[in-house]
């Protein structure tokens, strides 16, 4: 199991060819109180970086992107009736939705841990 | 967010970890620690703390001034008594909205107004153009306003300053605290009970610390005063009013009494009252999603169930309180009615949603003192 991040603040966990996707610990503490969460549907295919889903906090909405190339399999249907789990573990329950991979060699651009944490010192 | 003012109190913000935002041309809180969700439910359920300094305050007084003013607002000023706030407007010629403003009477022909910071500079211009040579204006930018708002903000305000706990919705009194000169008012815009004083700046450091002590108090930023007053109905300048609408299309013909409705004499009343009368082409409503759930933001286009355009919001997000989303908008007169089923475009998809009524929580304001 490899956990990356991009730099839209999106972690990916990676088992096989299965990814889940979610947004960062950072990134809820950004948005605030998240209120609303639209999930893409299951077996829609994604090219990386296309809009699939969009979380909304009190102040805004902002989009969710396709970290890597892929086929959804599966959205987080409990976020519907409690918006709130995307703050409350944004790395564990708060997960937003999981694809199957098309091609393994984009991960390789996406940040390990330590980088991002990099990542966000310099954004901050 | 260079060449913005800074608040008199921005450290005293900043302290209370206040992120801050551009607005009005000034760095204002937008929220502090506890977060707008937060902010917004410890206000409607205690009192919450607003430094709303960017606010225009302006005094206008001198023979004829009442008259002048008259000719400026639909609201009737004369049968006003001192110590008396009216909600009113600015109209133009076209009877659109400059801005809107609340007006407080303390003399025959002395007059307080506040209006909005974005808009103040444009009103001081218009107001200078028409009010007459012996009518002075004063715009009191030496002065702070701090908003006290809440179902516990009588009780406990009157720890402090005793006067709040006899003043009733729309009425002001001016007084003092510690010493200092205050106007103590009792309006606000979040729906609930509560005041606005007004105070020299070189206090209101020592005023928002008092605050601050008391039982219950929380500050809070421009996000939860935003979800408070759009929960409860209330209009903002720039996004649901503009000079554009006039006060019929945004559904505030009850801030235009019997007087006024008669005998017109304000600019842009021919078309004002016209539209009175026969009808507007447009009208502010409240929009809800049939989900329940999706959020409908500002410019959301809203079309008919055939599919064409009928108007847009011009407010909207989440309501903490409700606990689910809050918007207003404008569509044809023929959807206004309640219960209207219409389309949202949202993110390129319809939504459906129905016309409801714009106040989603009910306004508690104490009109009346029960003992």
């Amino acid at each position: 199991m490899t956990v990356k991040y991009t730099r839209e603040h999106e972690w990916i966990r990676i088992e096989g060819d299965t990814a889940t996707v979610g947004i960062t610990f950072y990134a809820q503490e950004q948005l605030g109180d998240v209120v609303f969460v639209e999930l893409p549907e299951a077996d829609t295919s994604a090219d990386q970086g296309a809009e699939v889903a969009v979380v909304e906090s009190v102040k805004a909405a902002s989009d969710i992107y396709a970290p890597v190339t892929g086929t959804i399999v599966e959205s987080n249907s409990e976020l519907s009736d409690r918006p709130e789990l995307v703050n409350e573990d944004p790395e564990n329950d708060g997960w937003f939705f999981k694809m199957n991979l098309s091609d393994t060699s984009e991960l390789e651009d996406l940040l390990d841990e330590a980088d991002y944490q990099t990542f966000i010192q310099e954004e901050l | 967010m260079t060449n913005l003012h800074a608040l008199v109190l921005e450290s005293f913000h900043a302290e209370r970890g206040a992120k801050f935002g551009p607005f009005a041309g000034y760095r204002m809180p937008v929220q502090y620690s506890l977060g707008v969700k937060g902010e917004h439910i410890h206000t409607r359920n205690a009192v919450g703390l607003f430094d709303v300094s960017h606010m225009g305050q302006l005094l206008i007084e001198g023979t004829g001034a009442t008259n002048a003013l008259e000719q400026l607002v639909p609201a009737a000023l004369q049968e006003m008594i001192p110590g008396q706030i009216r909600y009113s407007q600015l109209t133009l010629n076209n009877g659109g909205i400059l801005d809107d403003l609340m007006l407080t009477r303390w003399d025959e022909e002395s007059w307080g107004l506040v209006v909005n910071g974005a808009c103040k500079h444009g009103d001081i211009d218009h107001l200078k153009t028409y009010l007459p040579a012996d009518v002075t204006m004063r715009y009191f930018d030496n002065h702070s306003l701090i908003a006290v708002q809440g179902p516990k903000a009588r009780r406990i305000l009157s720890e402090l300053i005793p006067e709040a706990e006899q003043l009733t919705f729309m009425r002001s009194t001016q007084t003092s605290w510690n010493g200092h000169d205050i106007i103590l008012s009792c309006c606000g815009y979040t729906g609930e009970d509560g005041y606005e004083i007004s105070i020299a700046k070189q206090f209101v450091r020592e005023l928002a610390e008092e605050l601050t002590q008391l039982r219950e108090t929380t500050w809070v930023g421009l996000g939860a005063r935003n979800s408070l007053r759009l929960e409860t109905g209330l209009c903002l300048y720039g996004h649901d009013l503009t000079t554009d609408t006039t006060p019929i299309e945004a559904d505030l013909s009850w801030s235009i009494q019997k007087r006024r409705r008669t005998d017109g004499g304000f600019l842009g009343a021919e078309i004002i009252l016209k539209q009175m009368t026969d009808g507007s082409p447009r009208k502010r409503v409240g929009i809800k999603p049939e989900d329940g759930k999706t959020p409908l933001r500002d410019h959301t286009i809203l079309k008919n169930v055939a599919g064409s355009v009928v108007g847009e919001i011009t407010s909207g997000g989440f309501g903490p309180t409700l606990q689910g989303p809050v918007a207003m908008g404008y569509v044809s007169q023929n959807l206004c009615e309640l219960g209207t089923e219409l389309v949202a475009e949202v993110r390129g998809k319809d939504l459906r949603c129905a016309v409801c009524d714009p106040i989603f929580v009910k306004q508690r304001y104490v009109r009346n003192l029960s003992h």
